[in-house]
C-alpha cells in the first residue's frame, strides 16, 4: 500500500463534556478522494480545524507527508501544501478574481515582503495566478471583484486559490453547499479532475456527489468513526444506514 | 483606478497652489497654514497605512507623532546649550540628520507597541495604543529636564543645506516635497506584494492565513513604517512651530490625526490631504467666529462617516458603497 499523504492517529478534543473528536484515526492515500460524512454536529467541521492547525487536539498527531506537523500553525501547514476550501466561500472581497489567486501563489512563494514593484506589474505572481484561474474554469473573469461573483464562481476561485498553493492534498469542507443541480455537477467533474493534482479530503453533505466521487468514504457520528470502506460497502453497512443513511430514506 | 490617481495628484497641486498664490499676494500666514496642512497630511499618510491599508485602528499615533517632535526639539535644544546628549553625542540643527534619527526613534517606538498591542484586535486594539501614548504623554509632562508640561522651545529653526527655512515658502516646499514622497512611498507600498497581502489581512485574515501567509509580521511592518511616517510629520511640526509640548502626544492629538483620515477617505492615497485641508480650513474660519468650531467637525465627520464612508475623496469619485 502506499504510504499516506495525510495520515491522522488517535486524535481526540473535548469541548467541555462533549467529545468533540473522540479517537479519530484516517489517512488520505496518494490520488483518491476519501469522503467524510456524517450527521450535522457529528464534528466535522472540529476535525478539518485539527488538521490544518486552526485548533490543537487535545492528544493524537497529524502527519502531513511522513512528518509531524503538531507543531506548524495554519500559515506554515498551508505553506507545505495543505490547501483548504472554507464551509463559508471565503475569499477577498475587494480584490479582482486576479488579484485573490496572486494572494495564494505569493503565499505558497512565501516571498510577501516586497515593497517596491506593483504586484500586477509581476509576471511571478499574474502568469501562475491566470494558470490557475483557468483551470478552475474562471478564465475571462480575472478583472471582476471577488464581492461581485456568483456563488458558484466564488467556489471556483476558492478551488483556483487552493491550486495556487501547489497542494500535496485538498482538504475542501462542503463545497457543494448552497450549488444548484448544474452547478454542482459542474463542480463534480471539477473535483474530479483535481484528484490527479493531488488527493482530496471532502466534507460533504450532497450524497450524490459523494457517491459519484469518492474512493473510500469514512463516517462521523458522535465525534467517532464508525466505518470506513468503499462506496459500496458503506452503503451495505447496516449500522451506517442505522445512524446516518436510513434517516435521509 | 485612473481617475483616482488623477484627484490625488489634483489635490497635491490645489495645496501647493493654495501657498504659492498666498505668497504671491503676499500673505504669508496662509503660506504657513498650507505648511501646516502638509505636515498633519504627512501624518495622516502615515496612520492611512495602518488604518486604511490595514484596518489597524491606532488611537495612539500620537505617541509617534509627538517622539517625533520631541527628538527634534531635544536635539536641537542640545545643539543650542551646546550641552552633549548622552554617550557624548552632540545635538545638531541640520534637518537632515534630525529626519531619520526622528523617524528611527518612532520606528523603534511602533516596533515595540505594535508588538505589544497587534495580539489584540478590535476595540482592545484601540485601547491598547491609545494606553501607550497616553503613557508616553505622561512620561513627557513628568520629565522636567525637557520642559514637563510646559513643553520645549527652540529659538531657530533647524537648517536644511542651502535653503533658508525660517522663509515661509521655503520651508513649505521642505514639507510639500516630503508629503509627495510620502505619497509616493505610500502607493508603491499598497500596489507591492506586501501592499497586496496586507489589504487581504484586512479584509479577511482568515482567508490570508490559509494561503500561508502570517498576518502579525505583516500588520507589524505596516505599522512600524506608519509609525516612522507620523515621526517624520511630527519632526516637522515641531519645527513650524519651534516649540512641542506634550499635547502633541495626547490623545487628542491621536483623535485628530484619525479625523483627517477618515474625513478624506479612508485608505485613499490623497484623503488625508483633503481631510486635513478641510479640518485646518474649518479651524481657520470658525475658530474665530466660535469656540465650538470642533462641534461642527463633528457634525460633519457624522455625515461623512453615516451617508459617505469613502470620505471626501470617495464624495468626488462618488463610488457606490459596497458590501
Amino acid at each position: 500500500m502506499a504510504e499516506p499523504i495525510l495520515e491522522l492517529t488517535d486524535l481526540r478534543k473535548s469541548f467541555g463534556a462533549l467529545k468533540a473528536t473522540d479517537g479519530v484515526s484516517l489517512t488520505l492515500l496518494p490520488g483518491e478522494i476519501h469522503a467524510l460524512i456524517g450527521p450535522n454536529g457529528a464534528g466535522k467541521s472540529t476535525l478539518i480545524k485539527q488538521i490544518v492547525g486552526e485548533i490543537r487536539p487535545d492528544s493524537g498527531t497529524v502527519r502531513f507527508m511522513g512528518q509531524g506537523i503538531d507543531a506548524l500553525d495554519v500559515a506554515a501547514r498551508a505553506r507545505l501544501g495543505l490547501a483548504r476550501s472554507f464551509q463559508v466561500s471565503q475569499v477577498i472581497p475587494d480584490f479582482t478574481v486576479l488579484q485573490n489567486v496572486m494572494l495564494a501563489v505569493m503565499g505558497a512563494q512565501g516571498r510577501v515582503f516586497r515593497f517596491l514593484r506593483p504586484a500586477l506589474r509581476d509576471p511571478g505572481l499574474t502568469e501562475p495566478a491566470a494558470q490557475h484561474l483557468e483551470a478552475a474554469g474562471l478564465a475571462g473573469r480575472e478583472g471582476v471583484k471577488a464581492a461581485a461573483l456568483s456563488h458558484g464562481e466564488r467556489r471556483k476561485l476558492e478551488i483556483a486559490m487552493a491550486l495556487a498553493l501547489q497542494p500535496r492534498a485538498f482538504l475542501l469542507d462542503e463545497p457543494m453547499a448552497g450549488m444548484g443541480l448544474e452547478g454542482a455537477q459542474q463542480l463534480t467533474t471539477l473535483l474530479s479532475d483535481l484528484r490527479a493534482k493531488a488527493p482530496i479530503l471532502l466534507v460533504e453533505h450532497d450524497m450524490d456527489a459523494v457517491f459519484a466521487l469518492a474512493d473510500r468514504i469514512s463516517v462521523l457520528v458522535y465525534g467517532r468513526l464508525i466505518a470506513t470502506g468503499t462506496v459500496a460497502e458503506i452503503r451495505a453497512n447496516p449500522e451506517v444506514q442505522r445512524s446516518y443513511l436510513g434517516e435521509e430514506a | 483606478m485612473r481617475r483616482e490617481a488623477i484627484l490625488d495628484i489634483a489635490i497635491f497641486a490645489l495645496l501647493v497652489l493654495f501657498a504659492l498664490v498666498a505668497f504671491a499676494t503676499g500673505q504669508n500666514f496662509a503660506v504657513t497654514i498650507a505648511t501646516k496642512i502638509a505636515i498633519l497630511a504627512l501624518a495622516g499618510v502615515g496612520l492611512n497605512l495602518a488604518l486604511g491599508y490595514g484596518g489597524l485602528v491606532s488611537f495612539g499615533h500620537a505617541a509617534f507623532f509627538g517622539i517625533g517632535g520631541y527628538v527634534t526639539a531635544i536635539l536641537a535644544s542640545h545643539a543650542a546649550n551646546y550641552e552633549p546628549l548622552a554617550f557624548g553625542l552632540p545635538g545638531t540643527t541640520q534637518m537632515l540628520v534630525i529626519w531619520p534619527v526622528a523617524m528611527i526613534v518612532a520606528g523603534i517606538a511602533g516596533l515595540v507597541i505594535g508588538a505589544l498591542s497587534l495580539g489584540t484586535s478590535g476595540v482592545y486594539f484601540i485601547m491598547v495604543t491609545l494606553a501607550f501614548a497616553q503613557m508616553l504623554y505622561y512620561l513627557a509632562v513628568s520629565w522636567p529636564a525637557y520642559g514637563g508640561e510646559d513643553g520645549l522651545s527652540f529659538y531657530v529653526r533647524n537648517s536644511f543645506p542651502g535653503v533658508n527655512t525660517l522663509a515661509p515658502v521655503p520651508f513649505f516646499a521642505i514639507c510639500a516635497s516630503l508629503l509627495a514622497l510620502a505619497l509616493l512611498v505610500s502607493a508603491c507600498l499598497t500596489r507591492s506584494r506586501f501592499g497586496l497581502a496586507l489589504q487581504a489581512t484586512r479584509q479577511n485574515p482568515m482567508r490570508t492565513t490559509a494561503t500561508g501567509i502570517r498576518p502579525f509580521p505583516v500588520r507589524l511592518v505596516a505599522f512600524v513604517i506608519s509609525a516612522m511616517i507620523c515621526g517624520l510629520a511630527g519632526s516637522l511640526y515641531a519645527d513650524l512651530n519651534r516649540f512641542v509640548s506634550p499635547a502633541s502626544m495626547s490623545w487628542h492629538m491621536s483623535g485628530e490625526i484619525m479625523v483627517f483620515v477618515i474625513l478624506g477617505g479612508v485608505g485613499r492615497l490623497a484623503g488625508p490631504i483633503a481631510g486635513a485641508a478641510v479640518f485646518i480650513a474649518l479651524e481657520q474660519l470658525l475658530g474665530p467666529v466660535s469656540d465650538y468650531w470642533l462641534g461642527l467637525v463633528g457634525v460633519l465627520l457624522l455625515l461623512i462617516v453615516l451617508f459617505a464612508p469613502g470620505g471626501i475623496t470617495g464624495l468626488i469619485l462618488r463610488e457606490k458603497r459596497h458590501g
